[in-house]
Protein backbone atom coordinates (compact mmCIF):
# COMPACT_ATOMS: atom_id res chain seq x y z
CA UNK A 1 0.00 0.00 0.00
CA UNK A 2 1.29 3.84 -0.88
CA UNK A 3 1.29 6.23 2.12
CA UNK A 4 1.59 9.73 2.62
CA UNK A 5 3.50 10.67 6.26
CA UNK A 6 4.65 13.15 8.33
CA UNK A 7 7.88 13.37 10.02
CA UNK A 8 8.62 12.86 13.08
CA UNK A 9 5.76 9.98 13.35
CA UNK A 10 3.67 9.92 15.95
CA UNK A 11 2.39 6.67 17.41
CA UNK A 12 -0.78 6.52 15.30
CA UNK A 13 1.39 6.18 11.86
CA UNK A 14 3.77 3.55 12.92
CA UNK A 15 1.18 1.63 14.41
CA UNK A 16 -0.35 2.30 10.76
CA UNK A 17 2.62 1.16 8.77
CA UNK A 18 3.00 -2.20 7.83
CA UNK A 19 5.75 -4.66 6.56
CA UNK A 20 5.53 -4.08 2.77
CA UNK A 21 3.98 0.05 2.65
CA UNK A 22 5.74 2.51 0.08
CA UNK A 23 5.68 5.55 1.77
CA UNK A 24 6.31 9.29 1.00
CA UNK A 25 7.81 10.88 4.07
CA UNK A 26 7.73 14.65 4.63
CA UNK A 27 9.09 16.40 7.23
CA UNK A 28 12.27 16.74 9.76
CA UNK A 29 14.91 13.54 10.10
CA UNK A 30 18.57 13.37 10.83
CA UNK A 31 21.49 11.96 9.28
CA UNK A 32 24.07 9.94 12.05
CA UNK A 33 26.12 7.13 10.56
CA UNK A 34 29.28 5.04 12.18
CA UNK A 35 31.46 7.58 13.44
CA UNK A 36 28.17 9.82 14.83
CA UNK A 37 27.15 7.03 16.31
CA UNK A 38 30.06 6.31 18.34
CA UNK A 39 29.94 9.85 19.14
CA UNK A 40 26.74 9.50 20.99
CA UNK A 41 27.23 6.41 22.78
CA UNK A 42 30.33 7.64 24.14
CA UNK A 43 28.48 11.14 25.21
CA UNK A 44 25.82 8.78 27.02
CA UNK A 45 28.63 6.74 28.41
CA UNK A 46 29.91 9.99 29.89
CA UNK A 47 26.23 10.75 31.60
CA UNK A 48 26.38 13.97 28.57
CA UNK A 49 23.48 15.05 26.53
CA UNK A 50 22.85 13.88 23.36
CA UNK A 51 23.51 17.05 20.53
CA UNK A 52 20.15 16.03 19.07
CA UNK A 53 16.51 15.43 20.80
CA UNK A 54 16.38 11.61 20.35
CA UNK A 55 12.45 11.29 21.81
CA UNK A 56 10.42 10.86 18.54
CA UNK A 57 12.62 11.57 16.36
CA UNK A 58 13.61 9.29 12.65
CA UNK A 59 17.45 8.77 12.20
CA UNK A 60 18.70 8.63 8.21
CA UNK A 61 21.75 6.73 7.89
CA UNK A 62 23.42 8.58 5.28
CA UNK A 63 26.65 10.27 5.00
CA UNK A 64 25.63 12.43 1.50
CA UNK A 65 28.31 13.58 -1.27
CA UNK A 66 29.56 17.49 -1.20
CA UNK A 67 26.94 19.75 -2.20
CA UNK A 68 27.42 21.67 -5.45
CA UNK A 69 27.11 25.74 -5.30
CA UNK A 70 23.20 26.55 -5.20
CA UNK A 71 22.07 22.66 -4.13
CA UNK A 72 20.51 21.72 -0.78
CA UNK A 73 22.78 18.97 -0.95
CA UNK A 74 25.12 15.92 -3.22
CA UNK A 75 23.96 12.42 -3.52
CA UNK A 76 22.02 11.34 -0.54
CA UNK A 77 20.87 7.61 -0.77
CA UNK A 78 21.10 5.04 2.66
CA UNK A 79 24.19 3.33 3.88
CA UNK A 80 24.11 -0.06 5.57
CA UNK A 81 21.73 -0.08 8.41
CA UNK A 82 23.78 -3.28 10.35
CA UNK A 83 26.52 -1.12 10.79
CA UNK A 84 24.55 0.39 13.50
CA UNK A 85 22.65 -1.96 15.44
CA UNK A 86 25.30 -2.25 18.05
CA UNK A 87 24.01 1.13 18.89
CA UNK A 88 20.14 1.35 18.03
CA UNK A 89 18.53 -0.48 20.82
CA UNK A 90 19.77 1.70 23.48
CA UNK A 91 18.72 5.13 20.95
CA UNK A 92 15.19 3.18 20.41
CA UNK A 93 14.93 2.37 24.09
CA UNK A 94 15.44 6.09 24.55
CA UNK A 95 12.21 6.94 22.38
CA UNK A 96 14.07 7.00 18.67
CA UNK A 97 10.96 6.42 16.37
CA UNK A 98 12.21 5.34 13.11
CA UNK A 99 15.26 4.24 11.40
CA UNK A 100 16.33 4.61 7.76
CA UNK A 101 18.67 2.51 5.69
CA UNK A 102 19.06 -0.27 3.96
CA UNK A 103 20.03 -3.84 4.17
CA UNK A 104 19.47 -6.30 7.47
CA UNK A 105 18.68 -5.92 11.37
CA UNK A 106 20.18 -7.53 14.22
CA UNK A 107 17.44 -9.91 16.44
CA UNK A 108 18.29 -7.25 19.06
CA UNK A 109 17.16 -4.15 17.45
CA UNK A 110 14.20 -6.08 16.03
CA UNK A 111 13.23 -7.01 19.66
CA UNK A 112 13.87 -3.49 20.55
CA UNK A 113 11.53 -2.45 17.59
CA UNK A 114 8.96 -4.30 18.90
CA UNK A 115 9.54 -3.42 22.44
CA UNK A 116 9.16 0.52 21.33
CA UNK A 117 6.81 -0.26 18.64
CA UNK A 118 9.19 1.82 16.00
CA UNK A 119 9.82 1.04 12.79
CA UNK A 120 12.96 0.46 10.09
CA UNK A 121 12.11 1.82 6.77
CA UNK A 122 14.57 1.03 3.73
CA UNK A 123 15.43 3.57 1.12
CA UNK A 124 17.08 2.31 -2.51
CA UNK A 125 20.36 1.77 -1.94
CA UNK A 126 22.65 3.47 -4.79
CA UNK A 127 19.93 5.77 -5.90
CA UNK A 128 21.42 9.09 -4.29
CA UNK A 129 20.45 11.35 -6.90
CA UNK A 130 16.82 10.40 -7.09
CA UNK A 131 16.68 10.90 -3.04
CA UNK A 132 18.52 14.07 -3.45
CA UNK A 133 15.68 15.91 -4.99
CA UNK A 134 13.42 14.87 -2.31
CA UNK A 135 15.76 16.46 0.81
CA UNK A 136 14.66 20.65 0.49
CA UNK A 137 16.26 21.76 3.01
CA UNK A 138 20.08 20.40 5.05
CA UNK A 139 21.64 21.75 8.12
CA UNK A 140 24.60 20.54 10.08
CA UNK A 141 23.60 20.50 13.80
CA UNK A 142 26.54 18.25 15.29
CA UNK A 143 29.77 17.02 14.88
CA UNK A 144 30.69 19.61 12.01
CA UNK A 145 34.12 18.23 11.69
CA UNK A 146 33.06 14.52 11.27
CA UNK A 147 32.49 16.08 7.26
CA UNK A 148 29.80 13.57 5.72
CA UNK A 149 29.25 11.85 8.95
CA UNK A 150 28.59 14.73 10.87
CA UNK A 151 24.87 14.83 12.14
CA UNK A 152 22.47 16.55 9.97
CA UNK A 153 18.87 18.17 10.44
CA UNK A 154 16.84 17.69 6.73
CA UNK A 155 13.51 19.02 5.53
CA UNK A 156 11.63 16.64 3.23
CA UNK A 157 9.14 16.12 0.97
CA UNK A 158 7.76 12.97 -0.16
CA UNK A 159 10.89 10.92 0.43
CA UNK A 160 9.70 7.60 -0.97
CA UNK A 161 10.63 4.45 1.49
CA UNK A 162 9.40 1.01 2.53
CA UNK A 163 8.59 -0.14 5.67
CA UNK A 164 10.85 -3.57 5.83
CA UNK A 165 10.64 -4.21 9.71
CA UNK A 166 7.51 -2.44 11.36
CA UNK A 167 6.28 -2.28 14.79
CA UNK A 168 5.03 -5.74 15.44
CA UNK A 169 8.53 -7.37 13.85
CA UNK A 170 7.18 -8.41 10.75
CA UNK A 171 10.28 -8.22 8.37
CA UNK A 172 9.75 -7.76 4.62
CA UNK A 173 13.01 -8.93 3.73
CA UNK A 174 12.12 -12.84 4.89
CA UNK A 175 8.47 -12.51 3.85
CA UNK A 176 9.37 -10.84 0.06
CA UNK A 177 12.03 -13.18 -0.73
CA UNK A 178 10.92 -16.22 0.51
CA UNK A 179 8.30 -15.27 -1.61
CA UNK A 180 10.32 -15.46 -5.15
CA UNK A 181 12.97 -18.06 -4.02
CA UNK A 182 13.36 -21.56 -5.68
CA UNK A 183 16.32 -23.09 -4.03
CA UNK A 184 17.47 -24.03 -1.20
CA UNK B 1 61.02 3.86 -25.94
CA UNK B 2 58.29 6.62 -25.55
CA UNK B 3 58.36 9.79 -23.18
CA UNK B 4 54.79 9.91 -21.19
CA UNK B 5 54.97 13.27 -18.56
CA UNK B 6 53.19 11.97 -15.48
CA UNK B 7 50.72 15.00 -15.83
CA UNK B 8 49.04 13.37 -18.23
CA UNK B 9 48.44 10.61 -15.86
CA UNK B 10 47.19 12.78 -13.50
CA UNK B 11 44.98 14.82 -16.12
CA UNK B 12 43.43 11.62 -17.54
CA UNK B 13 42.53 10.26 -13.67
CA UNK B 14 40.85 13.32 -12.73
CA UNK B 15 38.46 12.95 -15.44
CA UNK B 16 38.01 9.40 -15.06
CA UNK B 17 36.88 9.47 -11.85
CA UNK B 18 34.25 12.32 -12.42
CA UNK B 19 32.92 10.82 -15.30
CA UNK B 20 32.89 7.44 -13.92
CA UNK B 21 30.62 8.82 -10.60
CA UNK B 22 28.16 10.66 -12.82
CA UNK B 23 27.54 8.55 -15.73
CA UNK B 24 27.33 4.65 -16.16
CA UNK B 25 28.40 2.83 -18.94
CA UNK B 26 26.03 1.81 -21.61
CA UNK B 27 26.53 -1.96 -20.98
CA UNK B 28 25.70 -1.31 -17.28
CA UNK B 29 22.63 0.57 -18.35
CA UNK B 30 21.30 -1.94 -20.75
CA UNK B 31 21.51 -4.63 -18.35
CA UNK B 32 19.00 -2.55 -16.29
CA UNK B 33 17.04 -2.39 -18.81
CA UNK B 34 17.26 -5.48 -19.94
CA UNK B 35 16.56 -6.42 -16.08
CA UNK B 36 13.75 -4.49 -15.79
CA UNK B 37 11.43 -6.27 -18.66
CA UNK B 38 12.53 -9.79 -16.85
CA UNK B 39 11.33 -8.77 -13.03
CA UNK B 40 8.93 -10.38 -12.14
CA UNK B 41 7.91 -9.01 -9.08
CA UNK B 42 5.72 -5.65 -9.05
CA UNK B 43 7.32 -4.16 -6.05
CA UNK B 44 11.15 -5.15 -8.19
CA UNK B 45 9.66 -3.32 -11.13
CA UNK B 46 9.38 -0.56 -9.16
CA UNK B 47 12.43 -0.55 -7.56
CA UNK B 48 14.35 -0.76 -11.09
CA UNK B 49 12.68 2.54 -12.36
CA UNK B 50 13.28 4.43 -9.63
CA UNK B 51 17.28 3.07 -10.28
CA UNK B 52 17.06 4.01 -13.99
CA UNK B 53 15.31 7.48 -12.75
CA UNK B 54 18.16 8.02 -10.50
CA UNK B 55 20.91 7.15 -13.28
CA UNK B 56 19.23 10.09 -15.53
CA UNK B 57 19.08 12.48 -12.78
CA UNK B 58 22.59 11.95 -11.76
CA UNK B 59 23.97 12.45 -15.78
CA UNK B 60 21.60 15.30 -16.69
CA UNK B 61 22.32 17.43 -13.67
CA UNK B 62 26.29 16.29 -12.92
CA UNK B 63 25.53 14.55 -9.02
CA UNK B 64 27.01 10.87 -8.51
CA UNK B 65 25.35 8.43 -8.87
CA UNK B 66 25.58 7.16 -5.83
CA UNK B 67 26.56 9.02 -2.56
CA UNK B 68 29.16 6.65 -1.99
CA UNK B 69 31.68 7.63 -3.97
CA UNK B 70 34.16 4.58 -3.42
CA UNK B 71 37.59 4.07 -2.76
CA UNK B 72 39.52 4.84 -6.44
CA UNK B 73 40.77 1.15 -7.38
CA UNK B 74 42.50 1.39 -10.54
CA UNK B 75 44.22 -1.66 -13.02
CA UNK B 76 46.95 0.28 -15.10
CA UNK B 77 48.82 -1.64 -17.72
CA UNK B 78 51.94 -0.34 -18.30
CA UNK B 79 53.79 -0.87 -21.82
CA UNK B 80 57.25 -1.67 -20.72
CA UNK B 81 58.74 0.55 -23.61
CA UNK B 82 57.44 3.62 -21.66
CA UNK B 83 59.42 6.01 -19.75
CA UNK B 84 57.72 8.37 -17.13
CA UNK B 85 58.84 11.68 -16.82
CA UNK B 86 57.81 14.70 -14.41
CA UNK B 87 57.13 12.88 -11.04
CA UNK B 88 56.50 9.80 -9.45
CA UNK B 89 53.46 7.56 -11.37
CA UNK B 90 52.05 6.91 -8.18
CA UNK B 91 51.88 10.18 -7.07
CA UNK B 92 50.36 11.56 -10.36
CA UNK B 93 47.44 8.86 -9.76
CA UNK B 94 46.82 10.17 -6.53
CA UNK B 95 46.97 14.14 -7.58
CA UNK B 96 44.49 12.87 -10.29
CA UNK B 97 41.97 11.01 -7.68
CA UNK B 98 43.06 14.45 -5.43
CA UNK B 99 41.86 17.05 -7.93
CA UNK B 100 39.21 14.65 -9.16
CA UNK B 101 37.21 13.89 -5.89
CA UNK B 102 37.51 18.04 -4.99
CA UNK B 103 36.69 19.05 -8.44
CA UNK B 104 33.71 17.12 -9.36
CA UNK B 105 32.19 16.98 -5.49
CA UNK B 106 32.72 13.28 -4.78
CA UNK B 107 32.61 11.73 -1.23
CA UNK B 108 35.76 11.66 0.51
CA UNK B 109 35.35 8.25 2.28
CA UNK B 110 38.78 7.44 3.20
CA UNK B 111 40.69 7.36 6.24
CA UNK B 112 44.36 7.95 7.19
CA UNK B 113 44.53 4.81 10.04
CA UNK B 114 42.51 1.55 9.25
CA UNK B 115 42.24 1.99 13.28
CA UNK B 116 42.78 5.57 14.10
CA UNK B 117 39.92 6.58 11.58
CA UNK B 118 41.07 10.22 10.35
CA UNK B 119 39.71 11.28 7.10
CA UNK B 120 42.32 12.31 4.67
CA UNK B 121 39.79 14.46 3.31
CA UNK B 122 40.84 14.07 -0.73
CA UNK B 123 39.83 10.41 -1.26
CA UNK B 124 43.90 9.30 -1.26
CA UNK B 125 45.49 6.58 -1.51
CA UNK B 126 43.79 5.24 -4.47
CA UNK B 127 44.50 1.11 -4.91
CA UNK B 128 46.36 0.68 -7.46
CA UNK B 129 47.20 -2.47 -9.10
CA UNK B 130 50.14 -2.12 -11.63
CA UNK B 131 50.65 -4.85 -14.66
CA UNK B 132 53.79 -4.47 -16.88
CA UNK B 133 52.40 -5.16 -20.59
CA UNK B 134 54.46 -5.11 -24.06
CA UNK B 135 54.39 -1.86 -26.28
CA UNK B 136 54.18 1.83 -25.42
CA UNK B 137 51.00 2.61 -23.94
CA UNK B 138 49.73 2.98 -20.75
CA UNK B 139 45.86 2.19 -20.27
CA UNK B 140 43.90 3.30 -16.71
CA UNK B 141 40.73 1.80 -15.77
CA UNK B 142 39.30 3.03 -12.52
CA UNK B 143 36.61 1.44 -10.51
CA UNK B 144 35.59 3.38 -7.89
CA UNK B 145 34.43 1.05 -5.40
CA UNK B 146 31.31 1.64 -2.59
CA UNK B 147 31.37 -0.44 0.66
CA UNK B 148 28.43 -1.44 1.10
CA UNK B 149 29.58 -4.41 -1.66
CA UNK B 150 32.61 -4.10 -0.66
CA UNK B 151 32.22 -5.54 2.91
CA UNK B 152 30.24 -8.56 1.49
CA UNK B 153 32.88 -10.07 -0.43
CA UNK B 154 34.66 -13.19 0.74
CA UNK B 155 37.65 -15.21 0.01
CA UNK B 156 37.38 -18.85 0.04
CA UNK B 157 40.26 -21.15 0.55
CA UNK B 158 38.48 -24.63 -0.89
CA UNK B 159 40.29 -27.93 -1.54
CA UNK B 160 41.13 -29.56 -4.73
CA UNK B 161 38.37 -31.65 -4.00
CA UNK B 162 35.52 -29.22 -3.65
CA UNK B 163 36.00 -29.23 -7.21
CA UNK B 164 33.55 -26.92 -9.57
CA UNK B 165 30.50 -27.79 -7.39
CA UNK B 166 32.20 -26.21 -4.08
CA UNK B 167 33.29 -23.34 -6.13
CA UNK B 168 29.74 -22.82 -7.48
CA UNK B 169 28.14 -23.06 -4.04
CA UNK B 170 30.82 -20.49 -2.69
CA UNK B 171 29.76 -17.72 -4.76
CA UNK B 172 25.95 -18.68 -4.23
CA UNK B 173 26.55 -18.54 0.08
CA UNK B 174 28.09 -15.39 -0.24
CA UNK B 175 25.52 -13.52 -2.37
CA UNK B 176 22.95 -15.29 0.04
CA UNK B 177 24.63 -13.73 3.04
CA UNK B 178 25.16 -10.47 1.38
CA UNK B 179 21.29 -10.32 0.76
CA UNK B 180 20.02 -6.80 0.88
CA UNK B 181 22.83 -5.25 2.15
CA UNK B 182 24.88 -5.37 -1.03
CA UNK B 183 22.35 -3.01 -2.99
CA UNK B 184 21.08 -6.11 -5.50
CA UNK B 185 20.79 -6.37 -8.52
CA UNK B 186 24.42 -7.03 -8.08
CA UNK B 187 27.13 -8.18 -10.10
CA UNK B 188 29.48 -10.38 -9.03
CA UNK B 189 32.98 -10.40 -9.70
CA UNK B 190 34.72 -13.84 -9.26
CA UNK B 191 38.38 -15.13 -8.66
CA UNK B 192 39.35 -18.46 -8.76
CA UNK B 193 43.13 -19.72 -8.52
CA UNK B 194 46.29 -18.17 -8.19
CA UNK B 195 46.92 -17.71 -4.72
CA UNK B 196 44.97 -15.96 -1.35
CA UNK B 197 45.95 -12.59 -2.82
CA UNK B 198 45.88 -12.86 -6.86
CA UNK B 199 42.20 -14.55 -6.66
CA UNK B 200 40.83 -11.47 -4.61
CA UNK B 201 42.45 -8.99 -7.10
CA UNK B 202 41.20 -11.05 -10.31
CA UNK B 203 37.92 -10.82 -8.33
CA UNK B 204 38.14 -6.87 -8.75
CA UNK B 205 39.41 -7.12 -12.07
CA UNK B 206 36.46 -9.31 -13.44
CA UNK B 207 33.78 -6.57 -12.19
CA UNK B 208 35.19 -4.29 -14.95
CA UNK B 209 34.68 -6.31 -17.31
CA UNK B 210 31.49 -5.43 -19.25
CA UNK B 211 28.20 -6.86 -18.60
CA UNK B 212 27.07 -9.15 -21.26
CA UNK B 213 30.36 -10.16 -22.23
CA UNK B 214 31.46 -14.13 -21.21
CA UNK B 215 34.71 -15.47 -20.40
CA UNK B 216 36.32 -17.29 -23.20
CA UNK B 217 36.80 -20.16 -21.58
CA UNK B 218 33.79 -22.21 -22.51
CA UNK B 219 33.39 -24.67 -19.35
CA UNK B 220 33.82 -21.04 -17.03
CA UNK B 221 31.76 -19.41 -19.86
CA UNK B 222 28.96 -22.58 -18.53
CA UNK B 223 29.30 -21.89 -14.85
CA UNK B 224 28.98 -17.50 -15.42
CA UNK B 225 26.12 -18.83 -16.74
CA UNK B 226 24.39 -21.55 -13.91
CA UNK B 227 25.68 -19.69 -10.87
CA UNK B 228 23.69 -16.57 -12.41
CA UNK B 229 20.51 -18.76 -13.02
CA UNK B 230 21.02 -19.50 -8.97
CA UNK B 231 21.32 -16.46 -8.06
CA UNK B 232 18.45 -15.17 -9.23
CA UNK B 233 16.83 -18.36 -7.77
CA UNK B 234 17.49 -17.16 -4.76
CA UNK B 235 14.47 -14.59 -4.65
CA UNK B 236 16.63 -11.80 -3.26
CA UNK B 237 15.50 -9.41 -5.72
CA UNK B 238 15.86 -5.71 -5.93
CA UNK B 239 16.90 -3.87 -3.28
CA UNK B 240 16.44 -7.05 -1.66
CA UNK B 241 13.05 -6.86 -1.24
CA UNK B 242 12.04 -10.13 -3.45
CA UNK B 243 12.25 -10.82 -6.95
CA UNK B 244 13.74 -12.76 -9.55
CA UNK B 245 16.42 -10.65 -10.69
CA UNK B 246 19.28 -10.56 -8.06
CA UNK B 247 22.31 -10.22 -9.91
CA UNK B 248 22.58 -9.00 -13.60
CA UNK B 249 26.17 -10.85 -14.42
CA UNK B 250 28.44 -13.05 -12.93
CA UNK B 251 32.06 -12.82 -14.29
CA UNK B 252 34.75 -14.89 -13.84
CA UNK B 253 38.54 -15.05 -14.01
CA UNK B 254 40.62 -18.08 -13.68
CA UNK B 255 44.44 -18.46 -13.18
CA UNK B 256 46.40 -21.52 -12.50
CA UNK B 257 47.09 -22.49 -9.16
CA UNK B 258 49.36 -24.89 -6.30
CA UNK B 259 47.96 -28.56 -6.84
CA UNK B 260 47.13 -28.64 -2.83
CA UNK B 261 44.67 -25.18 -3.29
CA UNK B 262 41.55 -24.04 -4.87
CA UNK B 263 41.22 -20.28 -4.05
CA UNK B 264 37.71 -18.30 -4.35
CA UNK B 265 37.36 -15.18 -4.17
CA UNK B 266 33.92 -12.97 -4.51
CA UNK B 267 33.58 -9.72 -5.03
CA UNK B 268 30.30 -8.52 -4.59
CA UNK B 269 29.53 -5.03 -6.50
CA UNK B 270 26.39 -2.76 -6.09
CA UNK B 271 24.41 -1.74 -9.71
CA UNK B 272 26.52 1.18 -9.43
CA UNK B 273 28.82 -0.98 -10.84
CA UNK B 274 31.68 2.12 -11.78
CA UNK B 275 34.27 1.32 -14.77
CA UNK B 276 35.88 3.42 -17.42
CA UNK B 277 39.17 3.22 -18.83
CA UNK B 278 40.94 5.57 -20.95
CA UNK B 279 44.47 4.42 -23.00
CA UNK B 280 47.22 7.16 -23.13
Amino acid sequence: MEKKITAPFDQNTIQDLHSGDMVYITGTIYTARDAAHKRMKEALDNKQALPIGIKGNVIYYMGPSPAREGRTIGSAGPTTASRMDKYAPQLLDMGLCGMIGKGKRSKEVIEAIVRNKAVYLAAIGGAGALLSKAIKKSEVVAYDDLGTEAIRRLEVEDFPAIVVIDCEGKNLYETAISQFCTIN
Amino acid sequence: MREIDVSEISKAVKNLCIDANYRLSSDMENAIQDACDKEKSVLGKQIFKQLQKNLQIAREEDIPICQDTGMAVFFINIGQDVHFTGGNLTEAVNEGVRQGYTDGYLRKSVVRDPIIRENTGDNTPAVIHYNIVSGEQVEITIAPKGFGSENMSRVFMLKPADGEEGVKNAIVQAVKDAGPNACPPMVVGVGIGGTFEKCAIMAKEALTRKVGEHSEIPYVKMMEEEVLDRINSTGIGPGGLGGTVTALAVNIITYPTHIAGLPVAVNICCHVNRHRSTVI
